[in-house]
């Protein structure tokens, strides 16, 4: 028998479409057809200036924005040569966290219920609620934050930003207890997770898989260790790992990603540094407001920056962030133009779901859904 | 000047390619950078792979290029080749130009399995064809759409509105 599932169903999270044979219950072949929410964002950055691109980044993996936004403006930065103030790299990395939590809440919570437990959702979405509360203090918006700048961050942060971050630390860690207590020991969950979906390191590998998928197959790697990027060398913290790679492997590791997040946020509130919150090479970045009402240069350089925007020198660089789901890497060719030649935006979950047959022949119709859920599949960065 | 692994992987690469390649330079963001034959391509990941020192056992990506706009750098289409090595921590960087008339290359497939998808979308995207492919059909775009949207003689607006007809 043919069954297909979606483009529009509800259990996709998205506008995925599959096609099983099965025989019985059982899959036998499986396609996984993508693009539906193509939007061509590459093409239209060829088109704009590298300011303008920055919202873009917003909608690619729209659970948590603003890692894409990090990592476009990381790799603008590499292109003009920019050196990013402490204090926003330091902020960078805090929020960087919160939306690694928010994306595995997301990830934890929807697959749960797909798998029939409701109030773990119901937790998660609730503290998953207050880290939207943050975001909207911090960056003016909740869900695309276009927070990140060329040089640094858009605005400097609220007063009373350390402690909102702290109470939000240990909501967090009281909320990850109560779903492990849920969950953790929950017969249903284990039968339905435990040797599912189970793909082995060396095929991973080989299948371009990144971020906790893979670290759910006993490789230990991470670009925060093993690329360090922004501050991420002055914290300690652990890469957690399971050797399973099957579902239950991957919802242990975000876990356990989860409270290493919470662990560098209270190592970063800590010190964060003065100074400014955004780079004064005005060549590459919005001047202040007072400079621009207050003195011709900074009028001439807003109106450089907002008519032109930047023009980096010909070139080609790579620049790559650990996202929620695994390697986000922006490549940018520059023609010395004032828009990108090539944008490449490198996305994790397009390179990993390609497995998606090799994880499920064999298994029950029914085992679909929940590893679908588990490797995190966000449409918007998916399709682009 | 310290040569570091990945450099030297490439060097090495250069040295049994011979006249199929250039040489190695770093790019703007300092990962070393290889020009090479496009039918050597598939014999230089291979080699990569199972360099012992270069271990670059990860694609993290395949792209494409479309220079229609600078003729003198060379031939129209550059493909490029992003590669990692998960156990020693280093990229290295492949391209390499083909001509515009009925663009096609060896598929990386046989090398690595996730230039599957990554080659399925240089095709949809570049209409560039890979030799050898398992399954080479558009994955972005449906089948039947005309044109390869990120070629730069392709309008950003495209060309008015499309209707998706169901196949009969």
């Amino acid at each position: 028998m043919i069954l297909n599932m979606g483009p529009s169903h509800p259990a996709t999270h998205g506008t995925l479409q599959i096609v099983v044979e099965l025989e019985g219950e059982k899959i036998v072949r499986l396609d996984n057809i993508v693009g539906y929410l193509h939007r061509g964002v590459e093409k239209l950055a060829e088109k704009i200036t590298y300011h303008q691109f920055i919202p873009y980044t917003d909608r690619l993996n729209y659970v948590s924005c603003f890692m894409n936004n990090v990592g476009y403006t990381m790799a603008v930065e590499k292109l003009v040569g920019i050196e990013v103030p402490e204090r926003a790299q330091v902020v960078r990395v805090i929020l960087s966290e919160i939306s690694r939590i928010m994306d595995h809440l997301v990830c934890i919570g929807t697959n749960v219920v797909d798998l029939g437990a409701y109030t773990p959702f119901l937790y998660m979405f609730n503290v998953r609620e207050n880290a939207y509360d943050l975001l909207e203090e911090v960056c003016g918006a909740r869900l695309t934050v276009s927070y990140s700048r060329v040089g640094g961050i858009a605005r400097d942060i609220p007063d009373g930003f350390e402690e909102k971050i702290l109470t939000f630390c240990d909501m967090v860690e009281k909320t990850l207890k109560d779903v492990e207590g849920l969950l953790d020991k929950n017969r249903i969950f284990l039968d339905r997770t435990r040797d599912v979906g189970v793909i082995g390191a060396e095929d991973a590998v080989d299948y371009g898989f990144t971020g906790p998928n893979l670290r759910a197959t006993g490789k230990k790697w991470d670009l925060r260790k093993d690329f360090p990027y922004l501050t991420y060398d002055r914290y300690e913290f652990d890469i957690p790992t399971r050797d399973t790679g099957d579902i239950w492997a991957r919802y242990r590791v975000r876990m356990e990603e989860m409270y290493q997040s919470v662990r560098i946020m209270r190592q970063a509130v800590k010190d964060i540094p003065g100074g400014r919150f955004i780079s004064d090479d005005f060549k590459h970045v919005l001047p202040d407001k007072e400079e621009v009402y207050g003195s011709i240069e900074g009028l001439i350089h807003h109106f450089e920056q907002i008519i032109h925007g930047i023009r980096p020198p010909k070139g080609e660089v790579y620049a790559s962030v650990e996202a929620a789901n695994g390697e986000l890497g922006y490549y940018l060719v520059s023609d010395g133009g004032r828009s990108p030649y090539r944008l490449r935006i490198r996305p994790p979950c397009f390179i990993y779901y390609q497995a998606f047959e090799e994880m499920l022949k064999g298994h029950m119709i029914a085992d679909l859904i929940g590893v679908l859920g588990s490797i995190n599949i966000i449409a918007g960065e998916l399709d682009r | 000047m310290i040569m570091d692994v990945a450099d030297k992987s490439l060097n090495d690469l250069k040295s049994v390619l011979g006249k199929d390649a250039g040489e190695v330079k770093p790019a703007l963001d300092d990962i070393p950078t290889l020009e090479i034959e496009p039918m050597a391509v598939v014999k230089a990941l291979r080699f990569l792979r199972d360099h012992k020192e270069g271990d670059f056992d990860l694609l993290t990506d395949l792209t494409a290029v479309d220079w229609l706009d600078y003729p003198e750098s060379g031939e129209r289409f550059e493909i490029v080749y992003l590669l990692c090595s998960t156990g020693k921590n280093h990229r290295a960087r492949l391209k390499t130009r083909i001509p515009d008339l009925d663009p096609r290359i060896e598929s990386a497939t046989s090398v690595y399995r996730t230039a599957n998808w990554l080659e399925r979308e240089v095709y949809d995207m570049f209409g560039i064809k890979f030799d050898g492919h398992p399954d080479l059909r558009r994955i972005l775009m449906w089948e039947g759409f005309e044109g390869y949207p990120l070629r730069k003689d392709f309008p950003t607006r495209g060309y008015g509105p499309v209707e998706r007809t169901p196949e009969t």
